[in-house]
């Protein structure tokens, strides 16, 4: 069965990736411990972190609240996982929706040329062109009122598909002329196949990085937004814990648990993600040859 | 005769971690490209070495100028250069260090296939030059200039390639400037890996023409590895011809061209399409050998058409069958 | 001997634009025509790196369009198929190709393009009866499906992998190959092999053959007629026999006295031909291609575009040979 086939290929490239390269291997395993955090462990709160006061407020660590409590009656602990699990999947929505339209009109692009290409380019390059952060800004201040978490991950993903489109389309340029394809044409395979069967499993992997870059771009993206306050602050994102401990001067007032707690959190995402793809990246460079 | 290089006995190869074992733990494997060799190169001669794509004639000649960057390792025999001015080097005994101040572009030249692995491509020709009459002479830039432009005019090469940068050159004309810089100071030994296997047939006359006349002038040693036995046949006065890491046949390239000895030797000569010559010629079968685990006894038994059971059990050692020929094969001496 | 021609090239040009908005042409392959009638030949086109041949090759495969001038096929066009015609081109008219560890990719079995061949072109969707019809041209040119299942391009041997290619294109029985350099990339001590199986397709199995290489030496060995390129333009064509000993074209001449062989060494130490200069300005001159260089150059030369001269059998594109019949193009 060629599902059941293909599964078993992507477990057993996982594997190696897996065992052949450290980096991989520490940025999969934080990755892994940040999944159960964020997206099991929250099941298990006895209270809902979005609530204020259920919890005695501004105490430090101790036995009973691990990572101390904040000025709204939260338990960090719980706020911290929570919120890792919403940034995660908002991180996961972006990557998933960017990384795949840009494969799609890189694809488009390379192959078919032309005007579609150069229109497709010009469209890529424009949103290149115009600074990131102010179109977010511009975007997300129109639809605050109703914005969501799968919102919030698709409105990154804006910004974020032009870069993989141009990526794509270069690679895609230069495996056209590889002799490999005219043998797959003159064994009677048509483009489409041609497309999927020769050309996708040279961009695969290098996809796979992105996805992971751009998982890293989308968490960062978001805490940069909450900043300025245009995350869902009512909701629990690592941003929205952000701004909050700097509104109530957290730092200031001693209450470093409740602003430090974010600021690793995002620290350890970054660097684990940087890590898987630096991590496939040698892997699929090493085996390559 | 004199003797201008003595290789005795050289062995060696690239010591790889294998790329196909996902543990940590790294298999290592040695590629024995280079197997007992033996070799006495004479002055005033060019000298070829012959062979197909990885019979280790390239690492043969790295080890011979000493160029031995990892993972290419010696691992026995040596070899000895002697100077015109009666000094004997021991190249294999000598630092990199030693190497590059003494011994490379002094008394010996590497001419490598491709020009850009000697040129620096932001670098103008002349101050290719310069550096070279810096580093070995210790004149200044100016002089340099002067110098490079009256060398220049000498080699026959066009005045305005001095102030050109190399990718402003064609490939044919980068061949000819690196050449010039590898015969500057005039050295003792040329070692040319496949010179002009990059370049056109006209462009490859004309290059190859340059280090024959080059080699006449000095009187030194030129050597010259090349997979196209036709080069060997216009340019060499003596050459040999590799196989899977060893020395096969060894003499002077008239012999070799009209009575070849060997069994390998004879089906690369009497394999070549000749202009005018529409005879049916055959080829080999079965491909050279994995050097990560060469053939038992002679590393040509498994293709040879005259194979006997002795062939596969020992390698057979290169030895004198004619005046100043040597073939290594268990037929010969008959 | 039918009056039908299996391949012509009539007046073919190709173009590239490059520089900023492509403003710069330069004609890769400028007014080429030749023919090949309707029965097993081969035909080399010679030529050094850049002279056009392999983008000539493209577009007789119908895999590059012309910029001008039309390619037949047994009559029709390739690059305007009718209906039905596409798959019968792809059966018809197949390729090898001069990197053997790029003829395959190298992320899939080698096999699966034996097979997609299978499928596609020989309607065989059936794996059983696919695996029986593949064994045949991998049994002849040494094989067997056994030997070739399950492995990577990269646990073959240059020359074995080269011989698969040849068997996945001799799959549906082509009447024309078209060879870039096949063996260029294969040891010396294999090259015959191949080019003796090139020599016998031809004899036994009625295959055409275009024989695309540098290599003057090989293509004497095996062609029956050969065409010289230079610069995209053919400067001489004739029997192998009558262009390589009779070098009428100048560039022929150097050519072949610049082919180092042993025999020849005297001479070979002796002659000093020009090197070919800086590409682009010697595609794009409106006189002789060649005139740059020549040592025979005259007036005329540099002034006008030679024409076609028919000389002995032999068709060359020099004002040296003035008065000679001029070669007119068929309709």
């Amino acid at each position: 069965m060629p599902v059941l086939d293909s599964f078993r290929k992507i477990s057993r490239s996982f594997r190696d990736a897996y065992k052949g390269n450290f980096k991989f291997r520490l940025g999969f395993s934080i990755v892994l411990v940040m999944s159960i955090l964020g997206l099991v462990l929250p099941y298990f709160s006895p209270q809902d972190p979005r609530s204020w006061y259920t919890v005695p407020k501004d105490k430090p660590p101790s036995f009973q609240y691990p990572l101390g409590t904040t000025t709204m009656g939260r338990n960090v602990f719980w706020e911290l996982c929570a919120s890792i699990g919403k940034s995660l999947t908002i991180a996961l929505i972006t990557a998933l929706i960017a990384s795949h339209v840009g494969l799609l009109i890189g694809l488009v692009a390379g192959i078919k040329g032309g005007t579609l290409d150069k229109l497709l380019m010009f469209l890529s390059d424009t949103f290149v062109i115009l600074p990131q952060l102010v179109l977010l800004i511009v975007v997300i201040t129109v639809v605050r009122a109703w914005i969501t978490i799968p919102m919030l991950g698709a409105i990154i993903s804006i910004v974020s598909w032009p870069w993989p489109a141009r990526q794509v389309r270069s690679m895609v340029l230069s495996l056209r002329e590889r002799t490999f394809v005219y043998t797959a044409r003159l064994s009677g395979m048509n483009m489409p196949k041609v497309l999927l069967y020769e050309l996708m499993p040279h961009l695969l992997g290098w996809h796979l990085v992105n996805f992971a870059n751009t998982i890293l771009f989308s968490v960062g993206t978001e805490g940069s937004l909450a900043i300025f306050g245009l995350s869902l602050l009512d909701n629990n994102t690592l941003g929205a814990m952000l701004y909050w401990a700097i509104n109530f001067y957290a730092l200031y007032r001693g209450l470093w648990w409740w602003i430090s707690a974010p600021v690793v959190t995002l620290v350890l995402i970054f660097v684990s993600f940087y890590l898987i793809s630096v991590g496939l990246s040698e892997h699929l460079h090493r085996i390559r040859r | 005769m004199e003797v201008d290089l003595e290789a005795a006995a050289l062995e060696g190869g690239y010591l790889l971690s294998s790329m196909h074992t996902p543990s940590p733990k790294r298999h290592e494997v040695y590629v024995d490209a280079v197997s007992d060799v033996s070799l006495k190169l004479r002055r005033n001669e060019v000298f070829g070495i012959a062979g197909e794509s990885g019979c280790g004639k390239s690492t043969l000649i790295k080890m011979l100028y000493g160029y031995l960057e990892p993972p290419l390792v010696l691992r026995g025999g040596s070899v000895k250069l002697h100077t015109k001015e009666g000094e004997e080097v021991q190249i294999t005994s000598l630092t990199r260090k030693q190497l590059q101040k003494d011994v490379w572009w002094n008394h010996a030249s590497y001419v490598p296939q491709s020009s850009m692995n000697v040129l620096n491509p932001t670098m103008r020709i002349r101050d290719h030059f310069a550096e070279m009459f810096k580093m070995h002479a210790g004149i200044g830039r100016k002089e340099a200039y002067a110098e490079a432009r009256k060398y220049v005019e000498q080699v026959g090469l066009p005045m305005d390639v001095l102030s050109a940068f190399p990718h402003q050159l064609s490939g044919g004309m980068r061949q000819r400037v690196v050449i010039a810089i590898a015969l500057l100071l005039e050295p003792d030994l040329v070692l040319a890996d496949e010179p002009s296997s990059a370049l056109d047939v006209i462009n490859q006359q004309i290059v190859l023409n340059l280090l024959r006349e080059a080699q006449e002038a000095l009187r030194n040693t030129l050597v010259i590895v090349s997979h196209d036995m036709g080069i060997h046949g216009v340019m060499t006065h003596r050459m040999t011809v590799m196989y899977a890491g060893k020395l096969i046949e060894i003499g002077r390239t008239g012999d070799i061209f009209e009575k070849p000895i060997h069994p390998y030797t004879q089906v690369l000569i009497e394999s070549l399409p000749k202009l005018g010559d529409k005879k049916q010629r055959t080829g080999l079968g079965g491909h050279p050998p994995d050097l990560r685990s060469p053939p038992t006894g002679c590393r040509f038994h498994p293709r040879c058409p005259y194979a006997m059971p002795k062939c596969g059990k020992e390698p057979p050692e290169i030895q004198e069958v004619k005046s100043d020929r040597y073939v290594a094969c268990w037929r010969y001496p008959e | 001997m039918s009056g039908e021609f299996l391949l012509e090239v009539k007046d073919v040009s190709k173009i590239f634009g490059y520089g900023f908005l492509g403003r710069v042409k330069f004609p890769a392959v400028d007014h080429v025509s030749f023919s090949m009638e309707d029965e097993p030949k081969i035909l080399t086109i010679a030529g050094e790196s850049g002279c056009g041949k392999t983008t000539l090759s493209r577009i007789i495969l119908g895999m590059l369009e012309p910029s001008g001038g039309v390619v037949l096929y047994k009559g029709r066009n390739v690059h305007a198929p009718k209906s039905g015609d596409k798959a019968w081109f792809s059966k018809q008219v197949q390729a090898i190709f001069q990197d053997p560890y790029d003829t395959f990719n190298p992320l899939k079995k080698t096999e699966t393009y034996l097979y997609e061949t299978a499928r596609n072109l020989l309607r065989l969707k059936d794996y059983k009866e696919a695996s029986k019809r593949i064994d045949e041209p991998l049994n002849f040119i040494g094989l067997s499906l056994d030997d070739v299942k399950n492995k990577y391009p990269n646990e073959f041997s240059g020359g074995e992998l080269q011989r698969i290619s040849i068997a996945r294109a001799l799959m549906p029985e082509p009447k024309l190959m078209v060879a870039d350099e096949p063996v260029s990339m294969v040891d010396a001590s294999l090259r015959m092999n191949i080019l003796n199986m090139f020599k016998d397709l031809k004899e036994k199995g009625g295959i055409s053959f275009v024989y695309i290489t540098h290599d003057l030496a090989t293509a004497y060995y095996i062609s029956d007629e050969i065409a010289v390129m230079y610069r995209g333009v053919i400067v001489e064509m004739g029997p192998a026999e009558d262009v390589l000993i009779g070098k009428h074209h100048p560039y022929t001449k150097g050519l072949v006295e610049a082919l180092p062989e042993y025999s020849k060494r005297e001479e070979w130490l002796r002659k000093r031909a020009k090197p070919p200069g800086m590409e682009v300005k010697e595609f794009l001159t409106p006189y002789c291609k060649y005139s740059d260089i020549c040592p025979n150059r005259m007036e005329k030369c540099v002034t006008e575009r030679p024409p076609i001269y028919n000389v002995d059998k032999v068709k060359v594109a020099c004002w040296l040979y003035d008065g000679y019949p001029v070669e007119t193009l068929q309709e």
